[in-house]
């Protein structure tokens, strides 16, 4: 078999949280996966099994009490606040449920945003985002403000956003779930075909017939990963 | 940097009325240093100037009446003061003077005509009208012979002349004050009178004034002032009511001051003058003008301390609000320092924005005090009249390190307590922030 390049990797991962009486939940307990690039990934799960302490792990927004996270070849789960950051911001796209726009600034600064906190301000860099509104079909709407958008365009603007820093690893938290099946079919459409033009796209769902348009699906129960289905589609 | 001071101010701008309150706070402040600053500098000129009226080489000894159970003479007719012994003492045993001026006074009725009024009779030398820094308007004033032969001349204060001798040159005219007649030969340029300094030196007006030669006064007049009450008659004998004597080199002013002093001790044994020395009110009144600059600022900074709360008051208001925003900054790679900085910011620009306005409105000080005193004058003259003439007259004084200090305090102020905000902003748990409606 042909060595895989893997974009993320998860390597026997637990998270233990203290809630404030003094009890200790257990929330992911001993979680491995790889993420090969090119990978389009569903993690589906009831709430409460752990599927949304994965993504904030996967995110860099959170630390592991226990095992590795490994990103474009670098062990980042014991990192500080701001190498933390760094790594946000330079290898990975958010898009969530509710879009998380900025709402005062127009669609081409929320847009400019990762680019902002990487220090890069150039020209280029203004130009890139251009393409990528014209990409998501929001070029007519520059200017505009995230509360003239209907939600399918705000989303639109936060996958733009969430491509602006050119990621490893995009993670998806439900991007579908505020819009109706129209709106969110499209923005399957554009996930797939971002996909096909080789982006790895880890996404969080609770409808299975959006977790099906995923190359594979992992279920999740009880910190644990239940069901790994390892894709055909890379082999 | 430009672009983050534009996000502050847009987002600064989504709260117009917030912003403009916090903004008001500061205004407030900055403009109360200024202009206490400005008020305290006019009062501390003025003091400062009447002072210098004084001289700072002249030390004036002063006729002062003593408590009742230590006068000397008995009877009916007190006796007290300095001598015309006194002024040949000082002049022939302290080395240090340039010159030396006695001065009697008294208050007398003056008249010309039907014309009528209570003046300050003055009995002086030639050096009094230099001395006083009185400027004549027309005429001479005493010379050296008519001391000499106690000519019945006079000059006259502004005020004198045009109560006396309305629309009319008095030069030539007669004076009359008691049964004697004087030959009106000058008059002096009006004066705006001092207001007392201390307790040592009282409010010196010198427009209702008349001046003869010290002889003539001795003369016609005498020392002894009879005065009749219901009842009792009381005499009072003063020789001369007042001597000034200036002192050659400014750095000798102590010394001779204490020389008079010890001279003047051996024949007073009563206490029966005071002397003063403006050089010494100049010293006091600067170190009390510090002082009272150091209270004014500090009432100010305090005006500034509370607009600084109002800061991180709706600072705070604004980070809670914006939670989810900073979660959303968080996750796109922002760092805590970039979030510090973010907010850190927008109360810079609050506060510069409310200290630039304040420097402004402070730059009205002048045109705002003097006019609200006419406007009061116009509808409440008594109120006006009534005040001391310190404040009749106080003209404020912009001090430039106060303008200066105020704008960088309230940019401080700004950081001050725009900082604790910011920091809670920055140490937000991102997942928190996120999930934050």
């Amino acid at each position: 078999m042909a060595e895989i390049k893997m974009a993320a990797q998860v390597i026997d991962v637990h998270k233990d949280y203290v809630l404030k009486g003094g009890i200790t939940v257990r929330a992911l307990r001993g979680v491995s996966i790889d993420f090969p690039e090119g990978d389009f990934v569903a993690i589906m799960g009831t709430s409460g099994s752990g599927k949304s302490t994965l993504l904030n792990l996967l995110g860099c927004l959170d630390r592991c009490s226990s095992g590795k996270y490994i990103l474009a070849g670098q062990d980042v789960s014991q990192l500080s606040d701001d190498e933390l950051s760094e790594i946000r911001c330079r290898y990975l796209g958010f898009i969530f449920q509710s879009y998380n726009l900025i709402a005062q600034l127009t669609v081409v600064e929320n847009i400019e945003l990762p680019l902002y906190y990487q220090g890069n301000t150039s020209k280029e860099a203004k130009e890139h985002c251009l393409a990528l509104a014209e990409m998501v079909g929001l070029k007519e709407r520059l200017d505009h403000r995230p509360f003239q958008l209907s939600g399918g365009q705000q989303q639109r603007v936060a996958i733009a956003r969430a491509l602006v820093n050119n990621p490893r690893v995009i993670l998806a938290d439900e991007p579908t779930g505020n819009l109706d099946s129209a709106t969110g079919e499209e923005i399957m459409q554009l996930l797939e075909a971002l996909n096909a033009a080789g982006k790895t796209i880890i996404m969080v769902t609770h409808e299975p017939d959006i977790a099906a348009r995923a190359h594979r699906t992992l279920r999740m129960r009880d910190g644990k990963l239940e069901q790994h289905t390892p894709t055909g589609a890379l082999a | 940097m430009w672009q983050i001071l534009s996000v502050g101010l847009k987002s600064l701008l989504l709260h117009k009325l917030r912003s403009a309150l916090a903004i008001l706070g500061i205004l407030i402040g900055v403009t109360a240093v200024i202009w206490l600053v400005a008020m305290g500098e006019g009062v501390s000129y003025q003091a400062q100037q009447q002072i210098k009226d004084l001289g700072a080489n002249n030390i004036i000894i002063r006729s002062t009446k003593p408590p009742a159970e230590a006068l000397r003479g008995g009877g009916f007719i007190i006796a007290y003061g300095l001598l015309r012994a006194d002024f040949e003492r000082i002049v022939t045993n302290v080395p240090t003077l340039s010159q030396a001026v006695p001065m009697r006074e008294i208050t007398r009725e003056a008249r010309y005509l039907d014309n009528v009024t209570d003046v300050r009779l003055v009995g002086c030398t030639s050096k009094y009208l230099e001395m006083n820094n009185l400027r004549l308007a027309r005429g001479r004033f005493i010379s050296d012979k008519d001391l000499e032969s106690a000519e019945n001349v006079c000059i006259i204060g502004a005020d004198t002349a045009r109560i006396l001798f309305p629309y009319q040159d008095p030069i030539g005219q007669f004076l009359q004050v008691e049964d004697a007649f004087y030959v009106v030969v000058g008059q002096t340029e009006s004066k705006t009178p001092s207001a007392g300094i201390g307790g040592s030196m009282s409010a010196q007006d010198f427009n209702l004034d008349v001046y003869i030669p010290l002889a003539t006064l001795r003369a016609r007049i005498g020392d002894m002032v009879v005065t009749s009450r219901a009842g009792s008659r009381e005499g009072e004998q003063v020789e001369l009511s007042q001597i000034t004597v200036t002192v050659r080199d400014l750095e000798q002013v102590d010394e001779t001051a204490d020389i008079i002093r010890a001279l003047l001790g051996r024949f007073h044994p009563v206490q029966d003058y005071a002397i003063v020395v403006p050089k010494e009110l100049l010293q006091q009144a600067q170190v009390l003008q510090m002082m009272f600059n150091l209270l004014l600022v500090l009432i100010a900074g305090i005006a500034l301390l509370v607009g600084g709360i109002g800061i991180m008051n709706i600072m705070l208001a604004t980070v809670t609000e914006r939670t989810r925003e900073i979660g959303i900054r968080r996750a796109l790679g922002a760092k805590q320092r970039d979030i510090v900085s973010q907010f850190l910011s927008e109360t810079i620009v609050l506060s510069a924005t409310g200290g630039l306005l304040g420097v402004f409105i402070g730059f009205l000080c002048r045109p705002a005090i003097v006019g609200t005193r006419s406007l009061v004058g116009s509808l409440f003259p008594d109120v006006i009249s009534s005040l001391p003439p310190n404040i009749q007259q106080l003209e404020p004084r912009l001090a430039w390190w106060s303008i200066i200090a105020a704008f960088l305090i309230s940019v401080g102020v700004g950081v001050l307590f725009g900082l604790y905000p910011a920091q809670r902003a920055a140490r937000m748990d991102p997942i928190e922030a996120l999930r934050h409606e």
